[in-house]
């Protein structure tokens, strides 16, 4: 709680860009376990973070937390130059924090887009009502039009053959696919990616590997947290290295080949 | 003996056929002989017992107190068990509520008319009336009342059994609906809030219908429970249903077996057409997560050249899921 003095939520006046993703001293634990240790990390729009770190360094957990699927123990996140999970109300003449409601939250995380893991596509959909579902249950927009964009979007990421299959009967990269639609169908600023590909086969990571560069080239703004480390030197404009809750190391991608903290070297002696 | 009606690889070349004569299984064939001798027996004993009085229980199959005695039973049923599954949702819903009030009282209910006979249940809501004789509108606690009614012409014996009969069942339908609940897959409910669905909403279009595949069997299993359950409403006492109705004929003409016989066959008859519609609910429920869709015109995943190997439907991550489900929690 000691850096909310520097947070100007919503200062749009600004000459200068306002990052897409600020986080400032960020902390989290779970019980007595201290998973962040103060991580700070700007994101500017339309750049590619790429975050690499071993299991346990945090890094899901970062993730998660931009788009509110935990909540901060410490520090602040703005998206947007808008801190999130949070507002300043005055209480007696001093300012303090009060949780967002629901609506507020939906309305904070609509700017994001995320990718899980495990794709976590509705099984009980097919791909193509997996993609309809949030603009037209959450932006409430007509059938016809929410089919329409969804069916651009299914094409974009090579899947306009697939439209009526359930996810069981889609591969792991067709479905990850999906996912990556069905994020963009919001019309997110941000997408986020927790490890897109570590659940598919071998074969299956380039598809949706190349879906996600042609995101990149389009100019999405992207956090992704990843242990690809070809795909990190090739698209990233910045990595970021973290362990043990906390980041050891941030740069251009050219630090893949030369990193200088010892810890960061041994990690890619590891992966590469 | 396997249901198969095809052998493997019926119409490719494999020049190496292995023919095998089957293991020589004597037990099943001396089984099947001694079971088959018991049912012929069982059979024979039926229809020449003159006792069961089979031209009795034709006589009364169709009698006219008997039919409408199903409809009640099926009218009892019916109603009961819609009310029953509204409140079993709400109460699993509340259970795993947020509030430390809804979760009580939910709790609360489930403790009692769990804990009690359904019987003692029935008797109760039959002397409804007796405990409390007028219903009325006003201000608690005082004397001032807008607007009342004879509890009497309210609770009738007809809806004293269906409460009765509703809130008991709702009881045990809310703890099955809160197992299907907490069956589903917490990445759901991540996925939907990412996309900015809100609770209620990710509730109703994600959690709830990927739970009823497996609410829907037990559910199934508990009408079946319910149109039994109901010739106990003469606790109440209601006497129009389908048990009471036979008994009463059999009172009268002092042959209690051939309207049982009657009774069951109508109880047997209507299980049947309930087990058929929840097989069809199973398969509606069971879309998206069998490899061949509920309707497979056209949604049949064909072989797909990309990917050699990968066949159609086949379940291509699912040991990888559930590893990745095992040790999520560790790559946090």
């Amino acid at each position: 709680m000691t850096e909310n003095t520097n947070v100007n939520a919503g200062t749009a006046s600004q000459a200068t860009t306002v990052p897409a993703v600020k986080a400032t001293q960020v902390h989290k634990a779970f019980g007595s376990l201290h998973v962040l240790k103060g991580v700070d990390l700007t994101v500017m729009p339309g750049t590619v973070t790429v975050i690499l770190g071993p299991s346990g360094s945090g890094k899901s957990t970062f993730l998660r937390l931009i788009n509110q699927l935990e909540t901060l123990t410490g520090g602040s996140i703005e998206v947007d130059g808008e801190m999130i999970g949070y507002k300043e109300v005055d209480k007696g003449g001093q300012k303090v924090l009060q949780t967002l409601d629901d609506k507020e939250v939906a309305r904070q995380r609509s700017k994001l887009g995320m990718v899980f893991q495990r794709f976590n596509l509705f099984p009980h959909m097919t791909a193509l009502e997996n993609v309809m579902e949030a603009p037209v249950h959450v932006k409430h927009e007509s059938k016809s039009k929410a089919r329409e964009e969804a069916v651009k979007e299914l094409q974009r990421v090579g899947l306009g053959e697939r439209l009526d299959y359930y996810p069981s009967q889609l591969s792991g990269g067709q479905q990850q696919r999906v996912a990556i639609a069905r994020a963009l169908a919001m019309h997110p600023d941000i997408m986020l990616f927790d490890e897109p590909t570590s659940a598919l086969d071998p074969e299956l990571v380039g598809e949706v590997l190349n879906v996600m560069r042609s995101l990149a080239d389009a100019g999405m703004t992207m956090i992704c947290v990843t242990h690809e480390i070809g795909f990190a030197r090739e698209v990233a404009d910045q990595i970021v290295f973290m362990d043990g809750g906390v980041v050891v190391e941030k740069g251009g991608p050219e630090i893949i080949d030369h990193p200088t903290e010892p810890r960061f070297k041994d990690f890619l002696q590891h992966v590469l | 003996m396997a249901a198969k009606t095809t052998k493997d690889g019926e119409g490719l070349n494999i020049p190496n056929r292995i023919n095998a004569l089957p293991v020589k299984r004597p037990g099943p064939v001396v089984a099947g002989v001694i079971v088959a001798f018991l049912a012929v027996m069982l059979v024979y004993g039926m229809v020449t017992n003159e006792r069961f009085e089979w031209d009795v229980v034709w006589k009364y199959l169709f009698n006219e107190n008997v039919l409408a005695g199903i409809g009640w039973t099926l009218w009892i049923t019916v109603l009961s068990m819609v009310i029953a599954i509204v409140l079993a949702v709400l109460l699993a819903v509340m259970r795993k509520s947020i509030n430390p009030v809804l979760r009580g009282v939910s709790w609360f209910f489930i403790w009692f008319f769990r804990g009690t006979p359904v019987y003692t249940q029935l008797v109760f809501w039959g002397l409804f009336s007796v405990l409390v004789p007028k219903l009325g509108l006003g201000i608690p606690f005082t004397s001032i009342e807008f607007w009342s009614v004879d509890s009497q012409n309210v609770v009738t014996a007809f809806r004293a059994a269906v409460i009765g009969l509703a809130l008991n069942e709702a009881a045990y339908l809310s703890e099955i609906v809160r197992a299907g609940l907490e069956a589903v897959d917490p990445g759901q409910a991540e996925a939907a809030e990412a996309l900015g669905m809100r609770r209620s909403l990710i509730m109703r279009r994600i959690i709830l219908p990927q739970a009823m595949r497996i609410i829907i069997p037990p559910t199934g299993n508990e009408t079946i429970g319910m149109l039994k359950t109901t010739s106990l409403v003469l606790a109440v006492p209601f006497t129009l249903d389908l048990q009471f109705a036979t008994n009463a004929i059999a009172n009268r003409i002092y042959k209690p077996i051939p309207l049982l016989i009657v009774a069951c066959f109508w109880y047997l008859l209507i299980t049947s057409i309930l087990m058929v519609l929840q097989s069809r609910l199973e398969k509606y429920f069971g879309k998206g997560f069998d490899a061949r869709p509920a309707d497979a015109k056209g949604k049949r995943a064909p072989y797909d050249p990309k990917y050699p190997g990968k066949s159609e439907g086949e379940p291509k991550d699912d040991v990888n899921k559930m590893n990745q489900a095992t040790f999520t929690g560790l790559t946090a």
